[in-house]
């Protein structure tokens, strides 16, 4: 399965600065509520998890329930003193977790 | 003949206050208790969160909100999770985020589902151990979750 994500950071960043942090994940998000039409209901399948870490330390974490609309948007604010590594993760039912790395542009 | 009419029209007005209010609100000890059990010993005081959401809602498939907090963010005074909750999903829970003073503003935004026409709560829980919330009110007019397959 192919995962699409959407991660927006800003092409450079000042030292100390505050900036904007936005991740979107193509994800049905299916509740576990929704009819299937033959009387049953469509098993659940949500992101559970939302983690982001820079340089291995967690800046921004997020617990999901089944009222967060598909394509999860995560969008938050970082500061940063140094370049280095924004590596974001999601994980959720059956199995599911994807990773992604961006680079982080932080000048003086 | 008008007279009549009016006095039909007003005990169907007290008859739907009588009915459909209790029904309205009946999810509301639910939240309370969602926000109770979040909170700890906790008493949530009115201000310093700021939630933004469209007060009239025309999709409730994916409504954006955001969830701002006024704090200095710094190592000493700063928020160290957000959470969102609702009246009248099935669940009450809609988010939980975990920030701190690498954050540099205590601010998310997401978009939710909303199933009705309901009350929501964002709450902040500061590094002082102090809890603020701010509470509104939305109107949907097309709900999530209603359609099948």
């Amino acid at each position: 399965m192919t995962v699409r994500t959407l991660i927006v950071v800003p092409p450079a960043i000042r030292r100390g600065d505050v900036f904007n942090v936005r991740a979107t994940i193509g994800h049905p998000m299916e509740t576990g509520h929704r009819s299937d039409g033959a009387g049953g209901v469509v098993p659940r399948d949500i992101l559970r998890r939302f983690e982001c870490r820079l340089d291995g330390n967690t800046v921004f974490r997020a617990t999901l329930y089944p009222a967060i609309a598909a394509n999860p948007i995560m969008a938050f604010t970082l500061r940063a003193e140094r370049s280095g590594n924004l590596t974001f993760t999601w994980e959720g039912d059956r199995g599911f977790r994807h990773s992604e790395t961006v680079a982080l542009n932080v000048g003086a | 003949m008008a007279r009549r009419i009016e006095v039909r029209r007003r005990a169907l007005l007290a008859g739907a206050a009588v009915f459909v209010l209790p029904a309205a609100r009946a999810a509301e000890p639910e939240l309370a208790e969602a926000i109770r059990a979040w909170a700890g010993g906790a008493t949530p005081r009115e201000g310093r969160v700021t939630f933004d959401i469209a007060p009239l809602v025309d999709n409730g498939n994916a409504v954006p909100i955001t969830v701002r907090v006024q704090s200095p963010m710094s190592a000493a005074d700063h928020v160290t999770e957000i959470v969102v909750f609702n009246e009248r999903n099935p669940q009450r829970d809609v988010l939980r985020v975990q920030l701190g003073p690498w954050n540099g503003r205590a601010e998310l935004a997401t978009r939710i589902r909303l199933s009705t026409s309901q009350q929501l709560v964002a709450l902040a829980r500061l590094s002082d151990g102090s809890v603020w919330q701010q509470r509104v009110e939305v109107l949907v007019t097309l709900a999530a979750c209603i359609e099948g397959a």
